[in-house]
């Protein structure tokens, strides 16, 4: 299935210990953030009631299913609606009971309320459970890296490959086109586009693609200028093959090393420049789980250090795990060292 | 005469990690003499050479055992202070790439003269003088203009004299010259392979030539040393070792010479491809827009025609066009002109239009490492253009068209599902054949297909291109700079000179009797070693 090459790569990436724990832990990390709702929320998992079996956390039900009065969702987290459900049946919680934007109505000392049995990292000034947004703001920033690195990618080595396999003036017009694009100062214009649309994940999304798609075309143009002068594109060219075949199968291959390379660091890049902005306040709506969000929170609340401190270690866990997991894959495309 | 061995090299041995390429390996040099080390590649001659100067990746390289004797002293036992003492100095060492060799970025003096500050604390001044010596010992006519000259104004044959200006500066006792003239033209390398005769005379230095050319050992060398997968087959005097081989591989490198001639082309055979006036050009643009200046005629107008059977040589030296001429025909370079494949013309035809007609005309490049796709196996890359030309249909039949193709060019069916890095060279040229083969094209381009081979594995692919053409009837267009290669292939010649055609006509009268002036040095050069 794989070539002995890309086997080779992969035992180097194994013996690097740092880089292939690092890997494992992230994806641990990721896989268990991923199931945010079955870790900490504010609705039991399984609901059994008078025989019948309710799922809260896909499905929404009417309090009146549980005998209540009110024809709004159930407030699983209200005793007297607990103490319905208990008379008839029993729940099922998740780990923790809070979700990212519960707000504990019931803290003996005001917000910013520090770690007890009930609010394990604490809560921040409106009264949230910390752990709670740590993990949804964990997954969604990682959702948004991802995402933006993916479509990166593509737009990168797309224009990477038709700029460095035509050459000549197209080439020339993209260079300077994204010499110009490049020098434009990236963070403030988001933080203006920011202010003219009211941002929301999709928007976010788009406008950092904007800018961050050059960050690849640069090596994939070079590869393909390398590339396709080698003799097997010639045979190819020779052979009759159309244009897109020879560049997909033939020169492609050569980018993906460079490629994948960058690939975990434009993931850190632009998880930074999320967490930047929502320090800022200019990212994600308010009210939405971001670390960038708690770190605010903990510059403005620094008598309640659990805020700051929390959100510095995962930030700085989260972006050392892929910094880590880049260098692993640097290092096992390196010819120089895969060789032997 | 034993104080009259300046080199002594005893039961050397190297180790790579844990795979050992020399052997046990002895020789020896004495002052004033050439000894030439000859072998194919992977035999272990640069590395024996190269240990002489500890310039090897140590410690993954390693000597089990061995001893190397320099004036008495064993140089394995040294510092790393003495050996840098010795290098570029008592011993110089030239190399085959006169480009890589040489910085970009410094000029001809600066080069030169940093061997004179290190190993004979000149001033500035003194080594001004010895290099401008020194540029004219290895034979410039205006050494003052090179001075300031950058390697990249150079040619590759000027590029080799500052190369052996610099190893000459230290005043070495030995000289190793690792393929000093592989990468040059023949005309190139019979004037550095004079020149560096002369010099060793003059100096009374002596020189350890590694090379893989019997033509340069019988040339140069006054005694010989045949090494193969690391050990020394044969050695003796040059004279003795090449007329009286007892070995059986120095036999059979002797034997290795290409062979034979092409097979007589019928009367009323067809012609496959004719073309006319062809003539490329390339702009030379100048100035902060790049505006066109000028165009540099790379091919100047050139007509030719092939028939089926029939191979068409064209020989030429480096930048003489003969690449170019084969791109164009292919319609891989624009070109002005007409070409006429099977009858109907290709002028003005699309990428889409040239495709059917594509399949009658393939190519073989040179470089077997660099013309197979390295993520492809071996099926994929052969059978990519029997699906693209609808050559065959379904998985099994197109696979059935790979077995046979892998057959024809002598190789096991069996290894279709390997990756080209699983192969040698010539086996790779193979497989580039089998590419080509798999389409069934009438007219096929060798772009130097033999010229990075041995010469024994050359001989084998020659047969197997004359079997070739002789069974499907194939008509070659064969381009190379090796003569020899070239009158065992071809039935007529086109020789090639800055875009033109200065000869053309029949191989053996070509050989026989050449009438222009480029003809008869390209001859005489490549024959002889004489100009």
């Amino acid at each position: 299935m794989f070539s002995p090459l890309t086997i080779k790569r992969l035992k180097h990436f194994q013996s690097n210990k740092r880089g292939y724990w690092s890997f494992w832990i992230f994806l641990a990390l990721f896989i268990l953030t991923m199931g945010a709702e079955f870790i900490s929320n504010d609705k039991p998992i399984f609901v059994s009631y008078n025989d019948h079996w309710y799922v809260p956390v896909f499905v929404s039900y009417p309090e009146t299913d549980f005998g209540g009065d009110f024809q709004t969702e159930a407030n699983y987290r209200d005793p007297v609606v607990a103490d319905l459900i208990n008379q008839k049946g029993f729940m099922i919680w998740p780990l923790n009971r809070y979700s990212y934007n519960t707000i504990n109505y019931d803290l003996t000392v005001p917000a910013p309320s520090p770690p007890t049995r009930e609010n394990w990292l604490g809560t921040d000034d409106q009264g949230r459970d910390v752990f709670a947004r740590l993990i949804y703001g964990f997954r969604i920033s990682v959702l948004f890296g991802l995402i933006i690195t993916f479509f990166s990618s593509v737009i990168g080595v797309a224009a990477g490959a038709v700029q460095g396999y035509f050459g000549g003036t197209i080439d020339i017009v993209f260079q300077r086109f994204i010499e110009i694009w490049s020098g434009l100062p990236v963070l403030f214009l988001l933080i203006i586009m920011g202010s003219l649309v009211e941002p929301n994940f999709w928007w976010l999304l788009g406008l950092m693609l904007l800018f961050s798609w050059m960050a690849l075309v640069s090596v994939v143009r070079v590869e393909f200028l390398r590339a396709r002068n080698f003799e097997y594109v010639k045979a190819a060219r020779a052979m009759g093959l159309p244009t897109p075949i020879i560049m997909f199968r033939h020169v492609l291959p050569n980018a993906m090393v460079a490629t994948l390379t960058y690939m975990p660091f434009i993931l850190n890049g632009s998880i930074t420049t999320l967490t930047s902005l929502d320090f800022l306040g200019f990212g994600l709506p308010p009210g939405s789980a971001s670390l960038g969000e708690m770190l605010a929170q903990g510059k403005n609340n620094l008598h309640a250090p659990w805020l700051g401190i929390t959100a510095f270690i995962v930030i700085a866990t989260l972006l050392s795990l892929l910094v880590f997991i880049g260098e692993g894959v640097r290092d096992a495309f390196d010819p120089r060292k895969s060789r032997r | 005469m034993s104080k009259d061995i300046i080199l002594k090299v005893e039961e050397l041995s190297v180790s790579f990690g844990e795979s050992l390429a020399v052997n046990k390996v002895s020789f020896d040099v004495k002052r004033g003499e050439t000894v030439a080390l000859v072998g194919e590649s992977g035999s272990g001659k640069s590395v024996s050479a190269l240990s002489i100067l500890k310039l090897l990746p140590y410690p993954y390289a390693h000597h089990p055992s061995g001893q190397i004797l320099f004036e008495g002293q064993d140089v394995l036992k040294m510092s790393a202070e003495q050996v840098r003492s010795i290098r570029g100095g008592s011993i110089a060492m030239i190399f085959q790439e006169p480009m890589t060799s040489l910085n970009p970025l410094h000029t001809v003096e600066k080069q030169i003269s940093e061997s004179l500050f290190i190993h004979k604390g000149l001033t500035n001044h003194q080594a001004h003088e010895r290099c401008l010596e020194l540029l004219k010992l290895v034979g410039f006519a205006e050494p003052e203009s090179k001075l300031i000259a950058y390697p990249h104004q150079l040619s590759g044959g000027q590029r080799q004299r500052v190369m052996i200006a610099m190893a000459l500066a230290g005043d070495p006792e030995l000289l190793i010259a690792d393929e000093p003239t592989t990468a040059l033209d023949v005309t190139t390398q019979a004037q550095i392979l004079a020149l560096l005769k002369d010099i060793q005379k003059k100096l009374n230095m002596s020189l350890l030539l590694i090379t893989h050319d019997l033509g340069i050992v019988k040339h140069m060398s006054d005694r010989v040393f045949v090494m193969c997968n690391g050990v020394v087959r044969e050695s003796g005097n040059t004279n003795d070792v090449l007329t009286k081989p007892v070995d059986s591989y120095t036999k059979m490198l002797l034997s290795a010479e290409p062979k034979g001639k092409p097979q007589t082309v019928s009367v009323d055979a067809q012609t496959i491809v004719s073309a006319e006036h062809i003539t490329v050009g390339f702009p030379i643009n100048k100035g902060l827009f790049r505006s066109k200046a000028g165009e540099f005629i790379a091919v100047n107008d050139i007509s030719f025609s092939i028939r089926q059977g029939e191979t068409l040589g064209v020989v030429g030296e480096s930048g003489s066009g003969k690449t170019t001429l084969a791109m164009a025909l292919l319609k891989l370079q624009e070109s002005k002109g007409h070409i006429n494949l099977l009858g109907q013309s290709l002028d003005g035809l699309s990428n889409r239009e040239l495709r059917p007609h594509r399949r009658q005309m393939q190519v073989v490049f040179q470089d077997p490492v660099g013309s197979l796709s390295p993520r492809m196996s071996i099926s994929q890359i052969i059978g990519e253009g029997v699906k693209l030309h609808g050559i065959a249909k379904t998985i099994d039949e197109i696979d059935d068209h790979v077995q046979v193709a892998l057959q024809e060019v002598g190789l096991n069916p069996n290894v279709k599902d390997r990756y080209p890095h699983e192969f040698s060279g010539g086996q790779r040229q193979r497989i580039a054949i089998a590419r080509a083969l798999v389409m069934r094209p009438k007219l096929l381009v060798l772009d130097e297909p033999t010229s990075a081979l041995d010469r024994a594995v050359q001989a084998e692919v020659i047969d197997l291109l004359r079997n070739l053409q002789n069974t499907h009837n194939l008509a070659y267009l064969f381009i190379s700079h090796d003569l020899k290669v070239v009158r065992a292939m071809s039935h007529r010649i086109y020789v090639m000179l800055n875009g033109q055609v200065v000869e053309q006509g029949e191989t053996e009268k070509i050989f026989t009797n050449p009438q222009h002036a480029y003809t008869q040095k390209l001859l005489s050069a490549a024959f002889d070693m004489r100009l």
